[in-house]
């Protein structure tokens, strides 16, 4: 992350000097910087309703019940944390608003499932391997009927808008499912973290890396 | 056809709402009390991510800001060309992995200024509903826990980006084209 934000800041300033526009990226720094809060203040009262009717959900054993309907996907597809974790209600939740274009509430559930993640992650500072699938799914934008673009060809007139729908959803489809399986690829070939969870992570191993079969 | 998928979006909220807290009631949940218990944890997720935000949304304003959009548009320009893809659309190819507002924003000026009847139309709607912005996501998901190696997950999102873009192009010639 540390290196991605010093270029993108880099990129800005160079570009921006180049074009002669360094005026307007000084400004965008100001105005980023306001929209960024009042976003997460945008934030609060969405979360705390969906966090609220999650809780709900959760009393009422209705995420139990979502858990075991999705129960043989999730189980696959994060089969690194143990089948009984919070986190694979929390996923369910996430994927289902997601699906119906909930985004609100997709976003409060998807950050409880990454906090029950996080729980269960061995090295808090880094991303484990359940996390970053969670974050392709969310980020491929799977969803069964896209509102707001509708919203606007409704606007400018579109004889036919629902026409959209199902190549929307094909893409999508191909993007989201692309995005598990490059996930599923990457998190073997990439350093950093693969410690099976139910292995006890070993204090003494200083890069976190595991010597499979190490003798000692 | 319309009228089914109108009614699906107009009650996926409220139904969602409602069967929530009916089953509560049934199964004798004290909705109330348990709505504000877990209400309470809004406040502290929307403020700890506030430092993330600040980071990935100065940064991508001041790209927007600087024209290196518009530069890497130019610079794939005959690229994209050589793929069917409209020069209209060509900024939204770039801008939906890094701002929403942004890709809603091109979207409705595409939509606005060349009309219901065009390609471009039709590959935008398609681009921006099948889409989520990836580096918001990243800066929420990931702030929200405090990661800050966030290892493999840009590459996922970012490729993923580009997977949706030319199944976009594909589908919108097969259907439109």
């Amino acid at each position: 992350m540390n290196y991605i934000f010093y270029f993108l800041i880099v990129i800005s300033i160079v570009i921006g000097a180049l074009n002669g526009k360094l005026e307007d990226v000084g400004n965008a720094v100001m105005s980023g910087a306001e929209l960024s809060v009042k976003v997460a203040f945008s934030l609060i009262g969405i979360m705390a309703f969906w966090l609220g009717i999650m809780q709900i959900a959760q009393k009422s054993g209705i995420i139990d019940f979502l858990s075991k309907i999705l129960k043989p996907i999730t189980k696959v597809l994060f089969n690194e944390i143990p089948e009984n974790s919070p986190a694979i209600g929390d996923i369910a939740m996430n994927f289902s608003a997601n699906a119906f274009g909930l985004s609100n509430a997709a976003t409060p559930f998807g950050l409880k499932a990454m906090e029950e993640l996080q729980k269960e992650n061995i090295d808090k500072k880094s991303a484990s391997n359940s996390m970053c699938l969670l974050l392709g799914m969310n980020t491929a934008g799977f969803q069964l009927i896209p509102t707001t673009v509708l919203a606007v060809l409704v606007g400018i007139g579109y004889k036919n808008p629902t026409e959209i729908i199902a190549p929307t959803l094909l893409v999508t489809c191909i993007a989201f499912t692309f995005a598990i399986v490059l996930s599923k690829i990457l998190q073997k070939v990439w350093k950093g973290q693969d410690l099976p969870l139910s292995h006890t992570p070993s204090p003494q191993s200083g890069e976190g890396n595991v010597t499979f079969g190490g003798k000692e | 056809m319309t009228k089914i998928l109108n009614l699906i979006s107009l009650w996926a909220l409220p139904f969602l709402i409602l069967l929530v807290l009916t089953v509560g009631i049934v199964k004798k949940v004290p909705v109330y009390e348990e709505f504000t218990q877990g209400a309470k944890d809004g406040f502290k997720v929307a403020i700890n991510i506030i430092p993330y935000l600040v980071a990935i949304i100065v940064a991508i304003s001041m790209l927007r800001a600087s024209g290196a959009i518009e530069m890497l548009a130019n610079v794939l320009a005959p690229l994209l060309k050589s793929c069917h893809i409209p020069a209209d659309v060509l900024p939204l190819t770039i801008v939906r992995s890094l701002s929403g507002s942004a890709a809603l924003g091109v979207f409705s000026d595409i939509a606005n200024n060349l009309g219901p009847d065009s390609y471009a139309t039709k590959l935008a709607a398609i681009m921006v509903g099948s889409s989520e912005t990836t580096f918001y996501v990243l800066a929420v998901y990931f702030g929200a826990v405090k990661i800050s190696k966030i290892r493999y997950a840009l590459i996922v999102g970012l490729l993923a980006d580009l997977v949706g873009i030319i199944a976009a192009v594909w589908v919108c010639n097969l259907m439109f084209g």
